[in-house]
């Protein structure tokens, strides 16, 4: 198939034939990155821009060196030291890179929406590295990859994400990318932490840890984030780890060849026990590896529907 | 000048009138009521197929003066009501400062006075700055001319002062109209609380924020005796708690809002920022049960809360743009909807949009009887249009209904015997 879109926004709307042909564009530029010289001048002569109003280890890096081992120029603006601290509004912080005549803006911004905003007043492909709690695209993909590479098939397979639903853009992700190819998703949480209309997504939703692991045959947990003991979801992280944390002992519930994945970063003996995370079930290191090969994909695929335009 | 209206249908329920007469204004009073009226030196409007009611009144609406000038002003705010069909606006207290003082009052008495175009009457503050430690000088602002109370665009935590508040409206004969929020609820919230919001990853406003305050007004009327209008409702829940209000005859009136009749949180699935509002857009449940209470008569009154912000303003993140949408333009075209789909008859509709909200604020009516003053508009109920951005009358842009097909318009507008739009255009010089 042919790729069409000039954004990726979100995984809600992507076809399965369209998440697929990512996946599968993927494959082979994993191999790339196994070489002695990682480049190859696919974007040669393109420049990226990224956008990161957030901090990020994982996804600004990942998509850095996917962007410069296809060969292209990157530039970066850090909001926390641009214009946006002197009051700076988005479109203008968008309409001024893009006068510099780049060829793709990928953003990170805790505003939910503020990608559809971007796209529509810049022309260029607009990339989202996750905004606010709406959806972080490519670390569905390259979560949904993991587990296909893994597990090899997507369909049937029974995903349970762990953690502060509510707040989770990854989560979202998830949700939509790994129903569209067939998987059955479970969310599990406290209460308070299970988004309202939970019962109108195409999820099966259970504040019961144990029931959850039972029927898993992956795992994806969530990093809480300690500010939402403030905000009263939870009463303390003792208890948080103790009712939804993964460790050695309930682990025994799943299936023995369950895989535990996580999107980074992780709150070591909260959410994943320290022999969890470095334990044989755990996959997360190579979520990262295989994020690296997503992203190269996904630049490939926009900017390459650009150039034959 | 003398005016002729000719072959409209004359639609004033309040005083039983339904029927195609021509009318003739002379002297700002209605003259003469008869079929077949010639009169030379009359001015005459042709208005066969159109109606003609007695002028519009939007009870609620911001016009941002004194302090948001760039926004919206009592004059620009005139110029956009008269288009869209008003004799008389209501404009609501939290201005930057609030109207709080009889100062306040006589601030937009002049200005009304000066634009000389619609009589633009003042809500006042219900405590002072709106800072909800002390009471306004209500007798005083009564006397100043205030129309009725209000803290709109918040509501009062401290229920002992809200009571207070209430008892002492009561003594001075003004209304207290109530936006009923739960402030801890909706803390932080953009959109309504449910499918939507999960999926699009914004905070949801809960629609017990709405309700759960909604109760606790009432029951303070109760308790006080004190009159209240809800302001804007937009829930199902809001609506059975006024609807028993009702049944229990308690002093409670409540209104609604076009958007909330028509707009439901599906419409938000691109971030549209004009679309986000307070109170938010909500279900579809929610717009049906919107639409009943129309029917049944438990909301009373259709107001815009015409709300201008700048576009700088909303062409920002979803949960950074300000709460608010105009509607002063669109309000009668979308709410001619509602006949067309049969929920109210067209009656119901002229009702609520004139007799029903001067009935709540204690104003005199001008209705389409022989010897009344002559506030009319005619309007074409079916001329199909669209709000395009280039024709806003409002300083502000920020509709909900932009470039939507409308059906239904207000042609001429009569106030106090003046016209001062014909033919859809405004007649008077407008400000640069």
């Amino acid at each position: 198939m042919k790729w069409t879109r000039k954004n990726l926004l979100g995984l809600k709307d992507l076809s399965k034939e369209e998440i697929s042909h990512i996946l599968d564009t993927a494959t082979s530029f994993k191999e790339i990155s196994k070489r002695a010289v990682k480049k190859v001048p696919t974007l040669r002569g393109r420049t990226v821009a990224s956008l990161f109003f957030e901090p990020s280890t994982r996804t600004k890096t990942s998509f850095d060196l996917a962007a410069k081992r296809l060969s292209a120029d990157v530039i970066t603006v850090q909001a926390a030291s641009s214009s946006v601290l002197k009051g700076e509004t988005l479109k203008d912080t968008a309409l001024n890179i893009e006068a510099m005549n780049i060829d793709c803006i990928i953003m990170r911004h805790n505003s939910a929406g503020a990608p559809h905003l971007l796209a529509k007043y810049v022309k260029v492909p607009v990339i989202n590295a996750g905004d606010g709690a709406h959806e972080h695209p490519t670390q569905g993909l390259l979560d949904i990859y993991t587990i296909r590479e893994k597990k090899k098939k997507i369909k049937g397979l029974k995903v349970v994400i762990v953690g502060d639903i509510l707040h989770s853009r990854v989560a979202r992700s998830n949700i939509w990318g790994l129903t569209t190819l067939g998987a059955e998703v479970w969310v599990c949480g406290p209460q308070t932490m299970l988004p309202p209309a939970v019962d109108k997504l195409p999820v099966k939703a259970t504040t019961n840890l144990a029931e959850a692991l039972k029927a898993a045959d992956v795992v994806i947990a969530l990093r809480i984030q300690m500010e939402r003991q403030q905000e009263k979801f939870f009463p303390s992280l003792h208890e948080y780890t103790r009712e939804f944390g993964i460790n050695t002992d309930n682990i025994k519930l799943a299936k023995k060849d369950v895989l535990i994945m996580h999107p980074g970063p992780v709150n070591r003996g909260i959410e994943l026990s320290q022999d969890i995370i470095e334990g044989p079930y755990s996959v997360i290191l190579e979520q990262v590896t295989n994020g690296l090969a997503i992203r190269m994909a996904v630049l490939y695929l926009l900017l390459q529907k650009e150039e034959s335009k | 000048m003398k005016l002729l209206i000719k072959g409209a249908r004359l639609l004033d329920p309040e005083n039983n009138l339904d029927k195609e007469l021509d009318i003739l204004i002379e002297k700002g009073r209605i003259k003469k009521l008869a079929k077949g009226i010639k009169d030379q030196k009359a001015k005459k409007i042709k208005a066969k197929g159109y109606l003609a009611a007695p002028a519009l009144i939007d009870m609620h609406t911001h016009l941002r003066q004194p302090g948001e000038e760039d926004k919206e002003t009592i004059y620009t705010g005139s110029l956009a009501a008269i288009a869209g069909g008003f004799g008389r606006i209501v404009c609501m207290a939290n201005t930057k400062p609030p109207l709080d003082s009889e100062q306040d009052m006589d601030f937009i008495y002049t200005q009304a006075k000066r634009n000389n175009l619609i009589d633009v009457l003042p809500v006042a503050a219900i405590t002072l700055g709106m800072k909800q430690q002390d009471l306004t000088e209500i007798a005083s602002l009564k006397k100043a001319g205030a129309v009725a109370l209000s803290e709109d665009g918040y509501t009062i935590t401290d229920s002992n002062l809200m009571r207070r508040a209430l008892e002492y409206a009561r003594m001075c004969g003004l209304v207290v109209i109530c936006h009923s929020e739960d402030a801890a609820l909706s803390r932080g919230g953009v959109m309504n609380e449910g499918y939507m919001s999960t999926v699009l990853g914004l905070k949801g406003i809960p629609t017990a924020a709405e309700s759960a305050a909604v109760a606790r007004d009432i029951n303070l009327a109760r308790l006080s005796g004190a009159p209240i209008h809800i302001a804007h409702v937009s829930t199902k829940e809001s609506v059975e708690v006024i609807r028993q209000a009702k049944k229990d005859k308690l002093p409670v009136t409540a209104e609604t809002c076009p958007h909330y009749f028509t707009l439901s949180e599906d419409a938000l699935s691109e971030y549209d920022t004009n679309l986000k509002v307070n109170p938010p857009l909500r279900t579809k449940d929610d717009v049906e049960a919107i639409k009943e209470a129309l029917k049944e008569g438990v909301i009373d009154v259709i107001a815009s809360d015409h709300a201008p912000h700048l576009e700088s303003e909303k062409e920002l993140e979803f949960d950074k743009a300000p709460f608010g949408m105009i509607g002063l333009e669109t309000s009668l075209a979308v709410s001619l909807k509602l006949v067309r789909d049969k929920v109210i008859g067209l009656k119901e509709l002229i009702l609520k949009m004139t007799a029903r909200p001067a009935d709540i604020l204690g104003l005199e009516k001008t209705g389409l009887a022989q010897g009344d003053m002559a506030s009319v508009v005619i309007i074409d109920p079916d001329k199909e249009w669209q709000l395009k951005k280039e024709n806003i009358l409002s300083k502000s842009s920020n509709s909900g209904f932009l470039n939507q097909k409308l059906k239904g318009k207000a042609l001429y507008l009569i106030s106090k015997g003046r016209l001062l739009m014909a033919e859809g255009k405004l007649t008077i010089k407008e400000a640069a």
